[in-house]
């Protein structure tokens, strides 16, 4: 069984493996960072420790929604962590690994890339992110 | 004695961290017997006691380890192989090494305890004897040790006077060698700098705890952490102090002011901890300049400035490499050989002097010779040579600008050392070691007078010295290192100048490239237009521009505001922007938020790329021009003459169109002229040059008043500019018709019909003699 975090990214209910996540935070004051790709939103202070802070909804060709509330999903990764700005948390979910399937080819390329597969829930479709793939951003 | 008391001390604390690692060494060598390493180590140490206790007259101790010396120098040559019983006889010795240090410690002499029976039982085994009897002897050396000195005692009543002591105290003085001598000299030179402390008289009862070591070895990794943690505290620190500022608490103003005092305490502290006195680094000088001298035939005489001058340690490591490098070029190519010196009227021995010493918050390190000086004609023909700058750029560029040639890549060859007197072979190499740890190079010349290279070095890499600037509404550090002086332009954009849309500001006289920030950092500037206002009122705000050196040669970079100059903690960036190429770091302001520290050089590049690539789309037009005029296309510029007469010029020739102030033009020789950009531009009339098309209809009006401004065309490129003054430009076309040249006068090449009217495409070879320049060499200003 495969425990995923589940956050609303636009349209999308994207699920990270709990166990990448390092914690979640409330916004935090992002420096924006010229010259780089605009799916990169800044730099933030994670008690001392400088942090990138990724807009998931550009990275994964979606839209922002303005004015919500949004998180960091501070992310480990080999480089140190790095933070994902998405619009909501929601539950923590246990998912069975026969309700797995490849990413569906409806997706847009762009976006399926970056997702591992899909699991089907009962109401609705959960993508799980390939968060290495997410942070590693080319500009 | 008393003058000794402190090369004792030192002698005790070194010989028992010697004493320390040997007792691991040799049972390491059980394990190992073959390890070199270790056998090398395990000599190195007996021998040094060995010497230094010779030195200092402890007979017996010296004798004691001279036997053990003896037998691990066998071993060394593999003679021997290391066995039980070598070890514990080894060992043994160790132990008795031991209780002679204590002796000396408390008495001043090295008791009188005997070791003869452990003396002759290194002897026979180094003879490779396994005694027997002296074996069993030796054996239970080790298990005494609970109460040692007791058991050597009661032996040492029966044998007190007979050999070892006395005797080779007097005889052996004369034998230590002199890489022995060194050896000392540099065991008691390196505590004495590292704690000076040390040497202070201690009352007597406390001699146990002052022989105790006052220096002690940290992992370097645990003395990076710490060096990270100040920094956090410093950067926390800075948060409190922004915190309590708005704050009407003098409690909470008093424990800032603590808390502040304290930091910084804490952070010289533990930045003195890496640090080391260069010395350490120019100890090493004199012996490579004396052989180089030699080997170049030279007499140079080195002399050293500052040495306590103190440098992180990897900062050390990291400008040793340059630092014999620049010393090298100044003997094999500063210092002339002593005739030629002679005949200059200089002393033949040369100087090199070696200076380190503080300013603004970084550590300056020369390096300068009194040597014949740099042949800056020979370095400015060589650059041109190898292509690293124009003829006309090096027409212009400054003395030290063509000094600082030596520096670029592919400057430098084997034969540059024929061609150019021999400076600059892989300076290059310098320069980037340097300008990896954040420092730069500067290098100054006089002709016959000598030559000084200049490294400004970080004190340490975590902390900088940083100036806070503000660009639109982002805040970014500029590392002091990198900053030369700081100007306001008090009138903004309008202190600037603006040539081919590219800002340049003249600093006392000389141009200044100029970058700005926000530019640099993927906004947009324009230049300011006549209609602006010129920035004389108060509302326009001042911007400034910093001073600083980019590669090769200084620029400015613009910012809105400087708000600050702090210390600031360098935090590497996360790797998925490190390839950015303009930022060297981030750091976190007293707010707590994050900022970027500025790569000078790298936005200097990234500019320069940006200017190449403008320059390539100028040449991509001219390219297209250079085809449409194949296909008999010409784009002209269509002119207003006088009386209504439509003239044109091709408009490649045309660099730029102004209008002018009557009051500013001013007469010189046949022509009016005007100061155009630093130049004197003739101007030229139409209705001057073309007298003879006489007015249908409008003769009357020549009286009339003339304007207060003028349409000038400017023709030609700078330095052979050409101002035609015409009564209005009316537009740009393109045109394939083709030149009638039938009945043309003096001045016109060729006669078109453009939007209905009969055309004059004017002759610019004939204007060009009108105006009287001698422009044979000049055939873009011909007519096309």
């Amino acid at each position: 069984m495969e425990h995923l975090c589940t956050f609303d990214v636009d349209s999308l209910f994207i699920g990270i493996q709990i166990t990448r996540i390092q914690e979640i935070l409330r916004p935090q004051p992002v420096t924006p960072v010229p010259l780089t790709s605009s799916v990169i939103l800044g730099l933030m202070s994670l008690r001392g420790q400088i942090v990138p802070v990724i807009n998931l909804a550009e990275r994964l060709g979606m839209q922002m929604h303005e004015g919500a509330e949004a998180f960091n999903v501070l992310i480990r990764t080999s480089d140190g962590p790095v933070s994902l700005l998405v619009d909501r948390v929601g539950d923590v979910v246990e998912v069975p690994p026969e309700a797995f399937e490849p990413a569906p080819d409806t997706l847009r390329p762009a976006l399926r890339s970056l997702i591992r597969g899909a699991y089907k829930l009962e109401k609705r479709l959960l993508l799980a992110l390939d968060a290495e793939a997410a942070v590693h951003v080319e500009y | 004695m008393g003058e000794f008391d402190d090369v004792i001390a030192e002698f005790l604390v070194e010989s028992r961290e010697g004493l320390d690692t040997l007792d691991r060494d040799l049972v390491a060598l059980e394990e190992a017997p073959d390890s070199r390493e270790l056998l090398g180590r395990i000599f190195r140490c007996f021998h040094t006691v060995k010497g230094t206790a010779g030195f200092l007259g402890f007979g017996k101790l010296e004798s004691l380890t001279h036997a053990g010396e003896s037998l691990l120098s066998r071993m060394r040559d593999g003679e021997l192989r290391p066995s039980a019983s070598i070890t514990s006889a080894l060992l043994g010795t160790v132990d008795a090494v031991r209780i002679m240090l204590n002796e000396v410690e408390s008495t001043g002499n090295d008791g009188d305890g005997d070791y003869s029976q452990l003396t002759e039982t290194l002897k026979a085994l180094c003879r490779g004897e396994e005694p027997a009897a002296p074996a069993a002897a030796a054996e239970p050396e080790p298990e005494p040790e609970p109460e040692p000195v007791p058991a050597p005692q009661p032996k040492a009543a029966a044998k007190a006077a007979p050999e070892p002591a006395p005797q080779p105290a007097a005889a052996k003085p004369p034998e230590p060698s002199l890489d022995e001598e060194v050896a000392g000299a540099q065991q008691e030179e390196a505590p004495r700098a590292a704690a000076p402390q040390a040497a202070a008289p201690a009352p007597e009862e406390h001699r146990q705890a002052a022989a105790v070591p006052e220096s002690v070895r940290v992992d370097l990794t645990l003395l990076d952490n710490l060096v990270d943690l100040a920094g956090e505290l410093v950067l926390t620190r800075n948060h409190i102090v922004q915190l309590s500022k708005g704050r009407d608490d003098t409690d909470l103003a008093t424990a800032t002011q603590r808390l502040n005092f304290v930091t910084a305490q804490l952070q010289d502290g533990i930045m003195r901890m890496r640090m080391q006195p260069v010395s350490n680094l120019f100890t090493k000088f004199p012996r490579v300049v004396r052989d180089l001298a030699r080997s170049c035939r030279k007499l140079v005489r080195l002399e050293l400035d500052g040495r306590d001058t103190e440098l992180d340690k990897s900062l050390i490591e990291t400008i040793k490499d340059p630092m014999v490098h620049l010393l090298r070029n100044c003997v094999d190519h500063g210092i002339e050989p002593p005739e030629v010196r002679a005949k200059a009227g200089k002393h033949p021995e040369g100087r090199i002097i070696l200076r380190a010493y503080h300013q603004n918050g970084l550590v300056h390190i020369e390096v300068a010779d009194d040597g014949n000086g740099i042949a800056l004609d020979k370095v400015k023909k060589r650059g041109i040579e190898r292509g690293l700058v124009t003829p006309e750029r090096a027409e212009m560029m400054s003395d030290s600008e063509v000094a600082s040639l030596i520096f670029l890549p592919g400057f430098s060859t084997a034969d540059a050392i024929s061609n150019i007197s021999g400076r600059g072979v892989g300076m290059d190499v310098v320069k980037t070691n340097v300008e990896a740890v954040g420092g730069t190079v500067e290098v100054d010349t006089r002709r016959g007078h000598g030559t000084t290279f200049i490294l400004k070095i970080p004190l340490t890499l975590a902390i900088i010295p940083a100036l806070v600037v503000r660009c639109a509404d982002a805040r970014f550090a500029i590392p002091q290192v990198n900053v030369l002086e700081l100007v306001r332009l008090t009138r903004a954009k309008h202190s600037l100048e603006w040539i081919h849309g590219a800002p340049v500001y003249r600093l006392r006289g000389k141009l200044l490239p100029v970058i700005f920030l926000e530019e640099a950092m993927g906004g947009h500037i324009m230049p300011p237009t006549a209609n602006d206002n010129a920035g004389e009122d108060d509302e326009t705000p001042s911007l400034f521009l910093a001073v600083v050196q980019g590669p090769g040669r200084q620029f400015g970079l613009v910012v809105d505001a400087v708000l600050d100059q702090q210390e600031i903690v360098v935090k590497p960036l996360p790797k998925l922007l490190a390839e950015i190429g303009a930022f060297a770091g981030a750091t976190l302001l007293g707010d707590g938020r994050v900022a970027l520290i500025l790569d000078i050089l790298g936005i200097a590049q990234r500019a320069r790329i940006v200017s190449e690539l403008r320059e390539d789309a100028m040449l991509e037009r001219a390219r297209q021009q250079e085809s449409q005029r194949a296909k008999g296309m010409r784009t002209l510029l269509l002119l207003q003459g006088p009386d209504d007469a439509r003239l044109a010029v091709p408009l490649e020739d045309v660099s730029r169109l102004e209008t002018i102030d009557v009051n500013s033009i001013e007469s010189g020789g046949q022509h009016q002229v005007l100061q155009y950009r630093g130049e004197i531009m003739p101007l030229l009339r139409t209705s001057e040059l073309l007298p003879e098309r006489r007015s249908r209809m409008r003769n009357d009006f020549s009286e009339k008043e003339e304007p207060k401004t003028l349409s000038v065309v400017v023709l030609g490129r700078p330095g052979r500019t050409l101002g035609l003054v015409v009564d209005d430009v009316l537009d740009v076309v393109e045109t394939t018709t083709e030149l009638r040249r039938v009945g043309v006068r003096q001045g016109v090449v060729g006669t078109l019909v453009v939007q209905n009217r009969v055309t004059e495409v004017l002759d610019l070879q004939w204007l060009v003699a009108a105006a009287g320049f001698d422009m044979t060499e000049e055939p873009s200003l011909a007519a096309g």
